[in-house]
Formats: C-alpha cells, structure tokens, sequence
C-alpha cells in the first residue's frame, strides 16, 4: 500500500501525483467537461423562459462563468494543490469550508458525469429503435461509466490526451454545422424571423428569465473544473490561467453559436423540449451526413464531459482522505499509474447507482445545485484572499483585474440563481443544503478531531491579516 | 500554542465513518427523487381538437414540426400546450432563504474557529 506524503504517520513511500499536464490539457479539461452543456441541457432554458430569454441567459450567465474564471485563475495560480477550490478554501476560509467545497465538487463531478452516462445511453436509443431495451441501456450506462474510470485509473495524461482530441472534435462538429447552415444568408437554411416572433419571443415574460437561470448555468458547469489539475500539470501559474480563460472563450463562442443555429431551426416549444438540440438541428438541415456527425458529436461531448468528471470528483475525494477529514485509505496514489486509484474505485458505484435510478433533468439538477453553492465560495473567497494577503504581501502567477467587481457579480447572480431554482426546484435545494448542513455538523464536532491543525496549510505564506 | 496530536482512529471507526458519509450522500440524492420534490409545477392547457393554429403556430413552424416528426398538431400539443406555473409560494421561499443563510452563517464562523486554530499552530502563535 502507497499513500500520498500527508497521509499518515507510518513510514511509507511516498508517490505524489505527476506533474505531466499543459495548458492544452487544462483547456481540454475544462471545455471537455463542459462542452456538453451546448449538446444538451442549455435548451432547458428556452423551456422556462422562452428562445430569447436562453441567449440573454446565455451571455448573463457568460458573466457568472467569467467572474469564476478571473477569480479561480487569480487564487489557483498561487494556491496550486490537487482539490482545486478545496485547497484554496482549506488556506484562506477554514477546513469547515474546505470539506464542504470538497463534497459540492464531488455531487458536482459526479452527478454530471451520470447526466452524460444517461445522455449518452439516450441518444444511442434514439437513433437505435425498438431493439434496444432495458438491458441494453443500462449496459450503455455501465459500459460508458466503467470504461471511463479504468481510463482514469491508468494515467492522467492518457486521460486528458483523449479528452484533448474528443472535445476538439465535438467542438469542430458545432463550426461545421455552423458553415453548413449559411449563417450568412438568413432564409436559406436558417429562419431565426420566423421561429423568433415578438409574440413568443418571452412567453412568460421577465419571471420566465429569471427562471432560465437554472439551467443556463448548465452552458458552462465544471469550467472550473481545470483547478483540479493542479498538482498535475507542469508550470501552474502559467498553464491554469491560459488554459481557463481560453476555455472560457472558447465556449462563450460555442454557446452563441449552438443558440444561433438551433433557434433558428426549431420553435422553442420544441427547443426546450428536446434533449438533443443540435442533433435535431443536424437532422434539420435535410443533410444525413450533418445529422450523422452531429449524433456522434453529442456521443463524444458526453464522453469527455464524463472522462473529465471522473478525473475531477477524484481528485477533491482524494484531498479529503490526504488531509485526514475523511480517512486516510482514501489517499493512497497508485504505485505505477500515479492516480488516486481508491477515489476513482470508490465513486465508481455510486455514480452507477445514480445513473439506474435518476433522469437526466434530475442528474443535471443536482449538479447545478451544487455548482451554484460552489460560486457563492468562491466570490466571498477571493474577498477574503484580497484582504488576508493584499497584493504585494506574496506571489501570484495571476492578478485578475477590476476586483472587486468580478466577486460582486458573481454574489449577484448567484442569488439570482437560487431564486431560479427556487422556482423548479426549491424544495430539492432546501433538502441538499440541509445535506450540508448534517455534513457540517459531523465534521465540525466529530470528524475534525482526526485531524491535524498546523500541517492544513501548507503554502509557504505569510500569516494572513488579522489573524 | 500546542501542537496538537489528533487520536488514532481504528479500522473499524474509518469504516464506519466511511459507511454513514456514503449513506448522507444517498439519503440526500435519493431522497428528493423519492418524495417527488425533483420536479416543478406546470400543466397541459389542453385544446379540444388542435389545429396548428390554434396552437400558434406559423406555416414556417409547422414545416419545422413536420421535419422533426410531428405529423399533425394532437402529436405535438402536449409540448405546446405544456405551461409553466410561475406562482411564487412565499413561505417555501422564506424557508429556503433562511436554511440557506443560516447555512453560510454557521459555514463561515465554524470555519474562522478552525481556521485561528490552524494558523496558531503553524505560526507558533507569533
């Protein structure tokens, strides 16, 4: 048995992680987990809110992800550990917070990584007709899951090398489409006029947008995922910020361009309805061979989305075990593969559990849910960062600018936000925070008694202000 | 300050401590689905024989219905036809806020408790 150096009091050999990763992986890591979001789920927006209040949404929500971007590339590119979020809340909140970021990244990673094994399963029933029955979804389902976590199991550059080519390629499809469609020539292909009217442009009005916000967070979950690599990718305070925000960017493009075709292709009834938007928009087109690249497109988005995933909820699981706030088996790093085999092992049947029992909207809910405490972290984090060590006090690989309106907006809609799940899911957010409440009251007055107090921050800082 | 030495933790205890975590994380995940809270009000309006227009949609729309595999309106009025009801429940909505609030308030003060602790020691108290 190998555990990781922090672990545990018994000599042992110690085997870290590996620092292979670079910002293409980083970008692949972060698209990948969230490039599905425009192959599904985004178009639920339209469902609540109408076709326009999705594009406001999509650009508001935009904000949000930028904010987390700047704020998460600022903070990681100094507090550069496995956990991501967890080891930066561990060193500037409390271990209180930090093993509550911890579990919102594990709900977050692992309930959209059930979102994708189900869509996967889905779409390859769509298209496959009346001979595919239960079985063989759920061997779909199971395939996709334990395929994936073995992938993970055996090397984090292998698993990020594919994610780099499957997103790229499902990127790719939505440009394609995007060409074929004539974007230039309005009429021709796509009748953006015709499918958006005055009249059914905001069909419920301004509440319908402010609902659409539950699930516009759904263009860009998990970009933040990319701080997870931290301990693994070769120069931090470089590649996390490059690989973020070119991440970022790249899907605020896809987003635009997922929303303009699919718009103008189908009416919103229809658009908020569907769980498979651009492959309909494929189908559309009249073009079998668009239609054909746009099924295996979503295949490969919801392949990458759940291979980053895997990668991710691991990761936070394995910070848990390495910091002793859940026990120590959890840390061991594999003695030739170099991954935190227990934690993949370990999340392995409960995601699977998940996937038989729960629905896609479900799925994707608890993970927003999750996601969306994580963002109210992290704006009041990186206030309390700014303030405990000002600029100048230690050294940053990023300094994000405007601060500290980025932090403030981010505040600002994430409460809208949980007024938005509020109006779908109040009573399923009421009860997940109440979850964490349990949790938190576990950790605080029995669990933390395993764990030690001065060896948590490991960063070679100053003391903060005030303390 | 002293540093402090935490117990040693039996196999047995780690497993316990693992079994009721995994068991948290089922309760709140299944449960919602379970009680049915996953979910969001709205219902069909129906119409007594649709016709596109009744329905309101243009001839363009239609096309794009027909594509997609709705041969006539009735296939496609419960999608339609599905509305969203956006009536605000104020004591559901004072209940989330309040768990919510007192959630991050609680997060945040037993955290700063921890965290002096944890600064103590790795500075010495200096």
């Amino acid at each position: 048995m190998v555990q990781a150096a922090a672990a545990s009091s018994a000599p042992v050999q110690k085997v870290s992680l590996l620092r292979v990763l670079g910002p293409a992986h980083v970008w692949a890591l972060g698209v990948g987990i969230v490039l599905v979001g425009e192959y599904t789920g985004w178009n639920f927006a339209a469902d609540k809110g109408g076709t326009l209040a999705a594009l406001i949404i999509c650009w508001v929500i935009g904000l949000l992800y930028t904010s987390v971007a700047m704020i998460d590339s600022e903070v990681t590119s100094t507090v550069a550990a496995a956990g991501g979020q967890y080891a930066q809340a561990k060193h500037i909140v409390g271990p209180l917070m930090a093993f509550n970021v911890a579990l919102y990244l594990v709900f977050a990673y692992t309930m959209l990584e059930v979102s994708n094994a189900i869509l996967i399963a889905d779409t390859i029933k769509a298209y496959a007709g009346d001979g595919f029955g239960d079985w063989h979804y759920r061997g779909a389902i199971a395939t996709v899951i334990v395929v994936l976590a073995t992938l993970n199991y055996r090397g984090v550059l292998m698993t990020l090398n594919v994610n780099f080519v499957i997103t790229a390629i499902a990127y790719l499809a939505i440009i394609v489409l995007f060409f074929s469609v004539q974007p230039w020539s309005q009429g021709a292909v796509l009748k953006l006029g015709e499918m958006v009217t005055p009249e059914n442009a905001l069909p419920y009005g301004w509440i319908g947008v402010i609902a659409g916000f539950h699930w516009g967070i759904w263009y860009y979950l998990g970009i933040e995922g990319t701080t997870q690599a931290a301990e693994e990718v070769r120069s931090p305070a470089r590649s996390l910020p490059y690989g973020t925000m070119a991440g970022m960017i790249t899907l605020l493009i896809g987003a635009s361009l997922t929303w303009y075709i699919c718009a103008s292709l189908m009416p919103w009834q229809y658009l908020g309805f569907t769980y498979y938007p651009l492959l309909d928009a494929g189908k559309l087109t009249g073009s079998k061979t668009l239609e054909t690249m746009m099924f295996i497109a979503t295949i490969l988005a919801a392949v990458a989305s759940a291979n980053g995933c895997i990668n991710d909820a691991a990761r936070a699981w394995f910070s848990l075990g390495r910091d002793r706030y859940l026990p120590t088996w959890f840390s061991a790093v594999h003695p030739k593969y170099r991954t935190p085999y227990r934690s993949i092992l370990f999340l392995l049947p409960i995601a699977l559990a998940f996937a038989f029992i729960a629905n896609l909207g479900q799925a994707i809910t608890f993970s927003i849910l999750s996601g969306v405490l994580h963002y109210t972290f992290m704006s009041v984090n990186i206030i309390m960062f700014r303030n405990k060590w000002p600029l100048g006090t230690i050294r940053r690989g990023y300094t994000h600018p405007f601060h500290p309106l980025p932090a403030v907006v981010l505040f600002v809609l994430c409460v809208v936000t949980y007024f938005a799940i509020f109006l779908g899911y109040g009573a399923q957010l009421t009860a997940m925070v109440v979850f964490y409440i349990i949790m938190s009251v576990w950790f605080h007055f029995y669990r933390y008694r395993y764990v030690k107090r001065g060896d948590q921050f490991t960063m070679p800082w100053p003391k903060p202000r005030g303390y | 300050m002293a540093k402090y030495t935490p117990p040693d933790q039996s196999r047995a205890m780690q497993w316990i401590d693992i079994i009721f975590v995994v068991a948290a994380i089922f309760l709140a995940l299944w449960l919602p689905l379970q009680a049915g809270w996953a979910g969001v009000s709205r219902a069909i309006e129906k119409i007594e024989n649709p016709t596109w227009e009744l329905l309101g949609q243009t001839p363009v729309q239609v096309e794009q219905w027909v594509k997609l595999g709705f041969a006539d309106a009735a296939a496609a009025h419960d999608i339609i036809q599905n509305k969203f009801d956006y009536t605000i429940d104020w004591l559901q909505l004072l209940i989330m806020t309040v768990v919510i609030v007192g959630y991050f308030v609680f997060l945040f003060r037993a955290s700063d408790k921890e965290y002096r602790e944890v600064i103590d020691e790795k500075f010495n108290g200096k």
